[in-house]
């Protein structure tokens, strides 16, 4: 069924139950919280001081820097406060907080960007204050600058949805399918170095894999591509090497080897975008788990409160044991439902205390489970090790020749692990403590 | 509302775990134990009861001197006992049971750090020293009641010896119908193990194939007679040892290729000892070299990680 050996192979359910729900816009939210790091890069700059009164898609921060991300006002109110936000990283960022007048009313300045070729096009994505949507948050425009060189043949996009529970990209292929064809002509008119636009959908979304053969049927230049529904087929390299057969080398970018990865979601957006003129305001999110009491998919302005989304879905039932922002296997957890949801958030998952139980981790048996299910053909077990280590000269150098900067989190060997051993939280540990020893280094040069 | 909970993703888990791994193990081996009762009457029974309660309850007591987390709900001493007590012969003596159940849970798993940090299979350990330590009781093999050769050669003995009259048909052989260890006579048995480990995902299906086609393909190379690569198979404990004990996650090659190498240096190993040795079998200790050899394997068979760029 598929053609070559694919990365990938972790069996974890679907829970896809909301898959043939489509999303339901919510009404305005009684407030919104807005950080100002909601991507990869520098965090925005507030432009907004607290009781200003600001329009639903009105700017209120701009870009710090080339590798960052606008943000605009996701309803119509006044700015209340400006305040401290920790992340669920636990870094802290500034946030603006906006009281909704509950009119939802659009800025009078929003017009359509003019867009009449490449640069026109990724200063618009620029404007727009997308990120990819997918969960990673880089901020699209950077991603997109890549098309000038010429050298990118390739635009591969990512459908696979391979987190359970969360079906809002189902949703964008199975209702917003005009948006991604206008965003391919976009890119085919623009671009026209890129030669082929793949489609990768795992085969868990037969409906979406169906509604884009068909929207695309007359269209040579694209291929949709059915993936094996085993996490992490959403996964940038494996992606990648799953579609293209192309492997990206340590250290690189799918760029490099002539590809751009795109969220579906971001595409529909983007195109939506170059019609309308109105930024990233809003968001489909997927609301499930098993203490909500009726899963659905809710579009939602950014920055809305995950008390007030659930509530919106039909509530949850008490008590909660966790609450989480994106998908369970990379997804982070809430520290109360007040926070608010972001650009990157495609779900919002509440389970009951019993599903949210941590299991005792035991000695390691050495099954190699792990080993087998990483993507990526890592050894977990070893850097779990690394960190017993005393000496900090044995721990580097282990994590260096175990290559742990490669690691993407992506849970699958936690997951596997019969010992439940946390491994996941050691490779991040390893990478935090290998990332300084690399800065370390780097300064000792410099002097 | 009560705090939430707040740890690290990923926040599921998969269902199998050491204890679901180590009860598998134990299905996987009830046939032969089954048929070691069948075949060897009580008193194989209490081989098994006294192996399994040694190896379980000293492993208690010493988690409970050293006031460390009690593992003994994990099956992994369970197995140890089991293991240990279908590789000895029907003459074991109650308290070589017990010395050797000690011996493997103590010496050979508890004090190196508990389970996943021994080096060396417990089961297998504890056997050759038994072996080294009471050979005449612990070597050789009584062959089932129901046979009546009172005979106590093993096959593989007898050919050693150049008795190949003596040998019993393959069909017996492949029912238990031979000398040996009460839980590696009953071929079918084993083989049914095995099915249920592989259906299970417990095991690679190669391991135990590749140690055995190793055996039987070198035995018929050296000696130039296929029936006689089939005694090797059949005879001695190469399917016990293969299917159950060269499996062992902790002593063996973590990755899948380390594995494979493991099994095939384990079908040299008992070849080169059966044919050229002074023992007439080759399972246990090919099992016990190639575990010390195994991190050495592991290193070298690391897979690339994907994309990833060459050391320097
Ligand atoms: S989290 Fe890292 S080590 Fe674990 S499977 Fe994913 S990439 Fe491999
Ligand atoms: S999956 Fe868990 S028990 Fe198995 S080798 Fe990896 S860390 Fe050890």
């Amino acid at each position: 069924m598929f053609s070559f050996k694919f990365l990938g192979k972790t069996h974890i359910p679907h829970h896809k139950n909301t898959a043939d729900m489509p999303a339901v816009r919510m009404p305005s939210p009684k407030e919104v919280l807005l950080p100002m790091a909601q991507h990869i890069g520098a965090p925005a700059t507030p432009i907004v001081k607290i009781g200003d009164e600001v329009k639903l898609g009105q700017r209120i921060a701009d870009p710090t820097g080339f590798v960052s991300s606008p943000i605009y006002a996701s309803v119509s109110g006044k700015v209340s406060k400006i305040e401290e936000y920790l992340r669920p990283d636990g870094s802290k960022v500034q946030a603006v907080r906006i009281v909704s007048d509950g009119q939802m009313q659009a800025f009078e300045g929003l017009t359509p960007p003019t867009v009449d070729s490449l640069d026109a096009l990724i200063e618009a994505v620029k404007e727009s204050g997308l990120v990819g949507l997918g969960g990673a948050g880089f901020p699209t425009a950077v991603k997109l600058g890549a098309l000038k060189g010429g050298k990118v043949d390739k635009i591969v996009v990512n459908g696979a949805e391979c987190e359970p529970f969360i079906t809002s990209d189902t949703r964008t292929m199975l209702d917003n399918i005009d948006l991604i064809r206008e965003a391919v002509a976009l890119f085919e008119r623009f671009a026209p170095s890129v030669k082929q636009f793949i489609f990768g959908v795992e085969a868990n979304k037969p409906s979406a894999i169906a509604k884009l053969k068909e929207a695309f049927a007359q269209n040579d230049k694209v291929v949709v591509k059915k993936l094996p529904a085993r996490y992490p087929q959403g996964a940038e390299k494996v992606l990648v090497y799953n579609t293209t057969g192309l492997v990206i080398p340590e250290g690189k970018l799918p760029a490099d080897v002539g590809a751009i990865v795109i969220n579906v979601t971001t595409l529909a957006v983007l195109a939506s975008y170059v019609k309308t003129g109105m930024p990233l305001v809003e968001r489909t999110v997927t609301v499930d788990g098993s203490a909500v009491k009726s899963p659905k998919n809710v579009i939602a302005p950014i920055g809305t409160s995950l008390a007030e989304i659930v509530e919106f879905a039909g509530g949850y039932v008490e008590p909660i044991g966790k609450a989480l922002v994106g998908g369970p296997m990379m997804g982070k957890c809430a520290a109360s439902l007040d926070e608010p949801i972001t650009k990157t958030t495609g779900s919002i998952l509440l389970f009951n205390v019993k599903d949210s139980e941590e299991k005792q981790s035991s000695n390691c048996i050495h099954c190699g489970r792990c080993v087998t299910s990483c993507p990526l053909a890592l050894n977990p077990v070893e850097y779990s090790r690394a960190l017993d280590y005393d000496s900090r000269e044995e721990r580097i150098a282990i994590l260096k020749r175990e290559k742990i900067m490669l690691c993407m989190e992506c849970g699958c060997c936690s997951y596997v692990c019969p010992a439940k051993r946390p491994l996941v939280q050691n490779n991040v540990l390893a990478k935090a403590q290998y990332r300084a020893y690399l800065a370390e280094q780097k300064a000792k040069e410099q002097k | 509302m009560k705090k939430l909970i707040v740890s690290t993703s990923p926040h599921i888990k998969s269902p199998v775990t050491t204890q679901n791994i180590m009860l598998d193990v134990l299905i996987a081996l009830a046939p032969a134990t089954v048929m070691a009762v069948v075949l060897f009457g009580l008193r194989a029974l209490l081989i098994i009861g006294v192996c399994v309660v040694t190896a379980v309850v000293s492993e208690f007591i010493f988690n409970l001197i050293n006031k460390r987390k009690q593992t003994v709900l994990d099956l992994s001493a369970t197995v140890t006992g089991l293991l240990l007590a279908l590789n000895l012969p029907l003459t074991a003596t109650v308290w070589q049971c017990i010395v050797g159940s000690i011996f493997a849970i103590i010496v050979v798993k508890c004090l190196f750090g508990g389970l996943g940090h021994n080096f060396a299979n417990p089961a297998i350990t504890a056997r050759i020293f038994l072996l080294l330590s009471f050979s005449t009781t612990i070597a050789g093999g009584t062959s089932p009641q129901l046979v009546d050769v009172v005979a106590s050669a093993t096959p593989l003995a007898a050919i050693k010896d150049g008795a190949t009259h003596q040998l019993p048909s393959l069909l017996h052989m492949l029912i238990g119908l031979r000398g040996g260890a009460i839980g590696e006579v009953c071929s079918i048995a084993l083989i049914v193990g095995y099915i249920y480990l592989v259906v299970k995902k417990v095991i690679h299906f190669e391991t135990p194939l590749i140690f055995v086609a190793t055996v039987f393909l070198l035995s018929w190379l050296i000696k130039g007679d296929i029936t006689i690569a089939l005694y090797q198979v059949l005879g001695g404990g190469l399917l016990l040892g293969a299917i159950f004990m060269a499996t062992d996650y902790v002593t063996t090659p973590i990755n899948r290729v380390g594995k494979m190498v493991f099994a095939l240096g384990c079908g040299l190993i008992t070849v080169l000892i059966r044919f050229f040795g002074n023992y007439p079998e080759g399972v246990s200790f090919s099992i016990l070299l190639m575990n010390i050899l195994s991190p050495y394997i592991e290193k070298l068979c690391k897979k690339k990680a994907f994309g990833g760029a060459k050391n320097v």
